[in-house]
Order: C-alpha cells, then sequence, then structure tokens
C-alpha cells in the first residue's frame, strides 16, 4: 500500500494537468528504509511528448546525486498519460528500473475527474497497489 | 588505473550488493569489459548489441553525461568516477 500526504497527491494531479497534452513525470524522495514519500521534485519531461516520457538525464543526476547525499530513496516515481487510461504501459513496464518504488500513474484523459493509481513493477511483473491518502 | 563506478540498485546483483566497484580501462568500452570479468553479466545490461550504450542506461564520467562526451569510446582516466543511472523513461 501507498501512503500519501494529501498535498503531495494534489501536487501531482496539478502537475499532470498543467503538462497536459503533455505527459508530466517527477519523484517524491523519502528517507531511505522508510517507503514514506516526502520531499515532492517535479522532473522535466525531456521528450515533452503527448505518449512518452523521460527524465532529462542531466536533471536526473542531480537529483539523484542530492537524495544519495541525504540518504533518501525515489520513494514514489509518478507520470501521467493524457489520453490513455492510468495503467502501466508496455514501455513503462519494460523501462521500469527502480524495484523499490511506487509507480504513480495519472490520467488526464477526463477534463473533470482524475484517474489516480499506484503499482509495483518488478522483473517485468505488475502489481496494483492500494492509496490511503492521509 | 583505477576508476570508481558507482552502480544503481538494479544492477547490485551484479556487484553482490555494492554500491561501487573499482574498475580500469582506457575507455569506457575498456571499463565495461573490464568489470565483465568480474561480473558477468553487467556489460550486457549496459551496451547494447551494436556495441553502442544502451539508450535506456545513462552513464556519466564524473559530471557529464558520456553522451556528450565520446559515448562508448569515451577516454578514461585514473581517478576518473563513472555512475551508472537506467534511464527513467516510459510511454
Amino acid at each position: 500500500m501507498l501512503e500519501l500526504r494529501r498535498d503531495l497527491y494534489d501536487a501531482i494531479v496539478a502537475h499532470a494537468r498543467r503538462d497536459h497534452p503533455d505527459e508530466a513525470c517527477g519523484v517524491i524522495a523519502g528517507p531511505a528504509g522508510t517507503d514514506r514519500p516526502e520531499r515532492f521534485i517535479e522532473m522535466a519531461n525531456a521528450e515533452r511528448s503527448p505518449t512518452f516520457y523521460r527524465f532529462d538525464s542531466m536533471e536526473q543526476f542531480q537529483v539523484w546525486k542530492e537524495m544519495d547525499a541525504r540518504d533518501e530513496e525515489p520513494v514514489v516515481i509518478y507520470h501521467s498519460h493524457t489520453a490513455t487510461e492510468a495503467y502501466p504501459s508496455r514501455t513503462d513496464i519494460s523501462l521500469a528500473s527502480e524495484p523499490g518504488a511506487h509507480y504513480v500513474l495519472v490520467s488526464t484523459r477526463a477534463e473533470e475527474t482524475v484517474e489516480f493509481r499506484s503499482f509495483r513493477i518488478v522483473e517485468g511483473e505488475v502489481t496494483e497497489e492500494e492509496i490511503a491518502v492521509i | 588505473m583505477a576508476i570508481e563506478v558507482r552502480i544503481p540498485t538494479i544492477l547490485r546483483s551484479y556487484t553482490g550488493g555494492d554500491k561501487a566497484v573499482d574498475g580500469k580501462g582506457e575507455t569506457l568500452d575498456d571499463l565495461f569489459a573490464d568489470l565483465d570479468a568480474r561480473h558477468e553479466g553487467l556489460r550486457g545490461r549496459l551496451v547494447s548489441d551494436d556495441g553502442a550504450l544502451n539508450r535506456f542506461v545513462n552513464v556519466y564520467l564524473n559530471d557529464e553525461d558520456v553522451r556528450f562526451l565520446g559515448g562508448i569510446a569515451t577516454p578514461l582516466n585514473d581517478g576518473d568516477v563513472v555512475t551508472i543511472l537506467p534511464a527513467v523513461a516510459g510511454g
């Protein structure tokens, strides 16, 4: 299960809405070993695409170094789908590279409602999990 | 010639859990071959079949992305730090 503070949930949704129709992406870092998302980090989508996302490589390097220095981990990795459901695509599954992370998917395909789901993706296997907004 | 190589979580199964290992080589390509001799299979995760750097692996030499240097042929020096990070990407 993913426990996520309301302000962090809202920040993900706001970022996804703002970047629509392009995909938005980012990380929530948390203290290593706690599984507690705390520090919200919006990332640039280097692809600026409605169908693909990729962290900018230099920005990712800086953010990963910073997490390392602060003894943090990427607890949540989020991105949006802007025309399809909030479920990992084949590309999402094949490229998932943080087995300890919660992969949060948001869909902005509907204007009024938001789809917000969380998954574990480990060695090609997708497991959906509950989200508790606290 | 010792080069420190920082290994991401997902590839630590090849290094017995170590976050960093030492290697040597005149170029990145040499370094990956050297690492593979002790951590079998690691090179295959970093280099694609055509011998180029895997598109979805980021490799940094000190503070630069090697794609903006010489890619897999980037020359290395004693004391360099090479950091490997899988790209965070998807569709």
